[in-house]
């Protein structure tokens, strides 16, 4: 379907202001999804797809607003369905790039089932799940995600429900990618939009987004630059996992077990510490696990990068298989393989 | 190999025009293969046909219990027949469970094949019969002409140097019962020779034990006395030449659904979840690979539904299939769908309900549902088909609305039309209605912009599907704003909407046929309504009816919304309407409702479709009411 010279003739003038639709966004001022938004637009005319090529599918809540404020295809569809209603599309048309805005109720809530399922079943989509910890758009009851002891209009003794590490449960159900991003790092979640788009499968990209007015500074301990140096590592293809304001502390497997390192005291250099390879699912389960380890920096990056085959490619090659010698036609349907003559 | 009408015994062979016969027994012993063997054979000679399966939702109940108890039946004959009979004449009961359950349903002297082994102490236990009942001796069956045959002695005599194992010689019973069949309705073997051969190729010594039990049943009958006074039948074929079919309502609805899209030049999507007794749709569509037919299992029946909606937005014919239980997960969807405005076909074949209720029997109990079941203002085309074989014409005629109207259709079917089969002449390609597509063209940055949820003169928007250039536009299930598909809150625009979305549907009626009578005169006492599977039911009623002299007539529905047109002018040409339903009323109500009419409703919800005679009883109930 795609037409090259069109799209060779329409690249170069397009930008991220091609990409904005006609609708002004209602997010609440301050709402990180307006960042998110802006890095989506700036992505997308780097992708070399046109936008009559391009969907944005979502469910519900304040991040399935998305697709209104993109000119591109867009459907809004219902509550936890964006995965199941992407995946559709994906498989009747594969050479569309369809794109997924969801939140942590309705992908991880609402949507758990079709998330899990979806992951497995790896058809090229690209899930854009912004976790702000809280449900927005119904007005603050606490999320899948919410920390425990978060006190919501529905837990006003705070949560006990234990959250969901999305990263683990996206390995966990045989995802064959996961990375995460931070609203507020725009040029790394840009870089890490981008990785997403060029992994064909599901690419899973959980995006810490705040919340200012139910969930203000859930992920203030990763924000401020003195906080972000000291409790997130970004982690990069071959590259040791070094992190710190004077990148002098790493982190190092001791077993299963990470260990924190002092570069400068312990008796240890780079040379030790964890090398980052993202097809690694062992390394990358454990890297998941961060999140639930208060001692442990937060990572930002691709945890995991495998090459797998697509749903719609594993059906489009038995379509082409079947018809190998001939598709059927409407005669032959109608016939049947059983038939018999009356005579 | 076997010249059927030859006997080794000078044995009479009686003409007769129809006869129903139920194969009977243990859900483990092989009455499912053995009648549908029966059904090919009976098919392939050229004699009218008409099949139902019966059986337990469990895949092994316990052995020898009534619950166990897996029956086939059909009526085969030289003239039309519609139901698989409303008595049976014989009855295979290869055990005394499958006798009890059955018997009430059996014609006074009737025949009953019984499988003596079956009817040992521990099955007669287990069938629930009183200690030291014994009914093949006890003179309890003096009504019908029983025939106590040895099955399982017989089978191993036979197969006694077939170097098979017990279990596997034990399993050949069947085929000895239907070889005695064959014997006694004078038909030849070699078709179910072909099938077995084919079905063992790789086990040779199978196929072969298979046909050897085959022949001694078919050669038992020769060759005991045992039927010399019944003698031999003869049913003789009566179908119009040409290129035949059998097919069950739930192939020819996946059939459809594929020629659908061919016609239509779509690809097909079905989006599904297993079901009891909507599954084999998404079976026969998984083997369609080669017309290009995609099918999605997906993890539940809502990613079902959602998935075909997302294949529709893509511009591909898309369908859902499913029964009560699924479309009740499925309504939120249809919601999306109605205001989406985008084709999708969902097929519901309708099992007992509420709840899980009975899987495995059918029940017109989703009508409601299927009208009103969603939330807001959601109207939709609901249509339902009468037999297995226009579960075809029906579902074909769902995508054809679906696509030509922007819309969700639901079809209803329900599992005695999913199970049973008929006859099919083939259908040739030009014969089916055309199917056209309005999708949207592309348009050039000059053009003026896109308005998704602009109309023609039916209502209907286009389909503007992704990768056309210049129509990028976003749609959603929020309430939109009057052609350009804004989202919009605003009070007098969702008013409006809601009042288009409706009038869209409504001018439906005017591209689907006018009502017909199917049988009786145009006005006069009676007419019987029906709709779905108790065509057949109420069609030989009321012929029977209208031999008998009555002033009786049927219509039959497959348009349920919109009516067709001149539905209320009909009605008003009876002095009585009798509205037959395999519910507690659905379809009386919207009767009621729409044509302010006070009709007489006659139900069943047991489980099991009408049969004729009731029907026939409840028209000569009621014309005795009027007449006095």
């Amino acid at each position: 379907m795609t037409d090259n010279d069109t799209i060779m003739k329409a690249l170069p003038v397009l930008t991220a202001k091609n990409f904005a639709s006609d609708q002004e966004p209602k997010w609440c001022p301050g709402c990180g999804d307006h960042a998110i938004l802006q890095q989506i637009k700036n992505v997308l005319p780097e992708l070399g797809v046109a936008p009559e090529n391009i969907v944005f599918v979502s469910g519900i809540g304040c991040s399935s607003r998305l697709p209104y404020y993109l000119a591109t295809y867009g459907v809004h569809g219902i509550h936890g369905r964006a995965l199941p209603m992407a995946t559709g599309l994906k498989v009747a048309r594969p050479d569309l790039s369809v794109w997924v805005g969801t939140g942590d109720g309705d992908a991880l809530s609402i949507g758990g089932n079709h998330f899990i399922h979806t992951l497995r079943r790896n058809p090229d989509l690209n899930v854009l799940l912004f976790n702000n910890e809280i449900y927005g758009l119904t007005k603050g009851q606490y999320s899948p995600t919410s920390k425990i002891g978060l006190r919501t209009v529905t837990s006003p003794s705070g949560v006990i429900d234990h959250p969901f590490n999305t990263a683990a449960l996206t390995i966990g159900s045989g995802g064959s990618f996961f990375a995460r991003a931070f609203d507020r790092d725009g040029k790394f979640l840009r870089s890490i939009l981008q990785r997403a788009a060029l992994h064909r499968g599901t690419s899973l990209v959980e995006i810490y987004q705040n919340c200012p007015i139910f969930n203000n500074a859930a992920f203030e301990a990763f924000a401020t630059p003195e906080n972000k140096a000291s409790n997130t590592i970004y982690v990069e293809q071959d590259k040791p996992f070094v992190f710190g304001k004077d990148k002098n502390r790493g982190i190092m497997l001791d077993g299963f077990k990470p260990v924190v390192v002092d570069l400068d005291k312990d008796e240890f250099s780079t040379s030790d510490l964890w090398i980052h390879d993202e097809k690694d699912i062992n390394k990358a389960s454990i890297l998941a696990r961060f999140a639930d380890d208060e001692a442990l920096p937060r990572p930002f990056g691709v945890f995991y990068a495998e090459e797998r085959v697509t749903y719609e490619d594993a059906l489009s090659q038995q379509i082409r298989d079947a018809q190998k010698n001939a598709c059927g036609t409407l005669a032959e349907l109608l016939k049947g393989e059983n038939s018999y003559e009356i005579k | 190999m076997t010249d059927t009408k030859k006997t080794t015994r000078q044995v009479n062979v009686t003409s007769k025009t129809s006869v129903s016969v139920l194969f009977a027994g243990d859900s483990g012993d092989g009455m499912q293969l053995t009648g549908t063997q029966f059904a090919n054979t009976v098919a392939t000679h050229g004699t009218e046909l008409n099949t139902f399966p019966n059986f337990p939702s469990e895949i092994r109940a316990p052995a020898g219990t009534i619950a166990g108890v897996s029956g086939f039946q059909l009526q085969f004959s030289s003239k039309p027949v519609y139901t698989p009979g409303a008595r049976f004449d014989v009855m295979v009961a290869m055990n005394s469970a499958a006798l009890k359950a059955n018997l009430k349903d059996l014609h006074r002297g009737g025949i009953i094949i019984a499988g003596t082994e079956g009817f040992d102490e521990k099955n007669l236990r287990l069938a629930g019969y009183p200690e030291g009942a014994d009914p093949l001796h006890d003179g309890s069956l003096d009504n019908y002409i029983v025939f106590p045959v040895p099955v399982l002695q017989l089978t191993r005599e036979a197969l006694k140097e077939s170097g098979l194992s017990s279990k596997e010689v034990d399993r050949c019973k069947n085929m000895f019962v239907l070889g005695l069949l064959y014997w006694l309705y004078t038909l030849p073997l070699e078709g179910t020779m072909e099938t077995l051969q084919t079905k063992f190729q790789k086990n040779v010594w199978m196929a072969e034990a298979n046909i050897k039990a085959m022949k001694a049943g078919y050669f038992f009958g020769d060759e005991t006395e045992l039927f010399a006074n019944l003698g031999r039948f003869d049913i003789s074929p009566q179908k119009q030449h040409g290129i035949y079919r059998r097919v069950t309502g739930n192939e020819a609805c996946a059939i459809a659904l594929t020629a659908a899209s061919k016609k239509a030049g779509l690809e097909l999507f079905l989006g599904s979840y297993p079901i009891t007794p909507a599954t084999e749709i998404l079976q026969t569509l998984a083997k369609k690979k080669k017309y290009g037919v995609k099918t999605f299992q997906a993890e539940d029946e809502i990613a079902g539904i959602v998935s075909s909606i997302g294949a529709a937005y893509g511009g591909a014919l898309a369908a859902t299939n499913t029964s009560g239980p699924g479309l009740a997960l499925k309504t939120e969807a249809l919601g999306l769908a109605v205001i989406l405005e985008v084709p999708l076909v969902i097929i519901n074949v309708q099992r007992g309900g509420p709840s899980t209720g009975l899987p495995t029997k059918p029940e017109q109990s989703d009508l409601f549902m299927a009208l009103y079941g969603r939330h807001g203002e959601a109207p939709l085309p609901v249509l339902a088909a009468r037999s297995p074989v226009d579960c075809f014409y029906t579902t074909y005629e769902a995508a054809r609305i679906a696509v030509e109207h922007m819309t969700p259709v639901i079809c209803l079917s329900d599992g005695y039309l999913a199970l049973s089969s008929e006859p099919w002449k083939v259908e040739s390609p030009e014969n089916l209605a055309e199917i056209t597509p309005r999708f949207q063209p592309a348009r050039e940055p000059e053009d003026a912009p896109y308005l998704p949820y602009k109309r023609d003169d039916r209502q209907v928007r286009s389909w503007a599907i992704p990768g056309t250039r210049g129509l990028e536009h976003r749609i959603g299930g929020l309430e939109k704003q009057n052609e350009t598909g804004n989202v919009s809150h605003d009070p007098e625009n969702h008013e409006l909407m809601t009042k288009i979305r409706a009038e869209k549907i409504a001018r439906i009626a005017d591209s689907i046929p006018l009502q017909s009578i199917d049988n009786g005169a145009l006005s006069g006492d009676l007419l019987v309504l029906g709709w779905g599977s108790s065509y057949g039911a109420i069609k030989t009623a009321v012929e029977q009816a209208i031999e008998k002299g009555y002033n009786v007539a049927h219509a039959h529905l497959r348009y349920i919304f919109p009516f067709p047109k001149n539905l209320g002018e009909i009605l008003g040409n009876y002095k009585k309407v009798l509205i037959p339903e395999l519910n507690n009323g659905q379809l009386i109500h919207i009767i009621r409702d729409t044509f302010l009419i006070a009709p007489e409703g006659f139900t069943k919800v047991q489980g099991v479709p009408f049969n004729e005679m009731e029907i026939l009883n409840k028209i000569t109930d009621l014309l005795k009411e009027l007449q006095s």
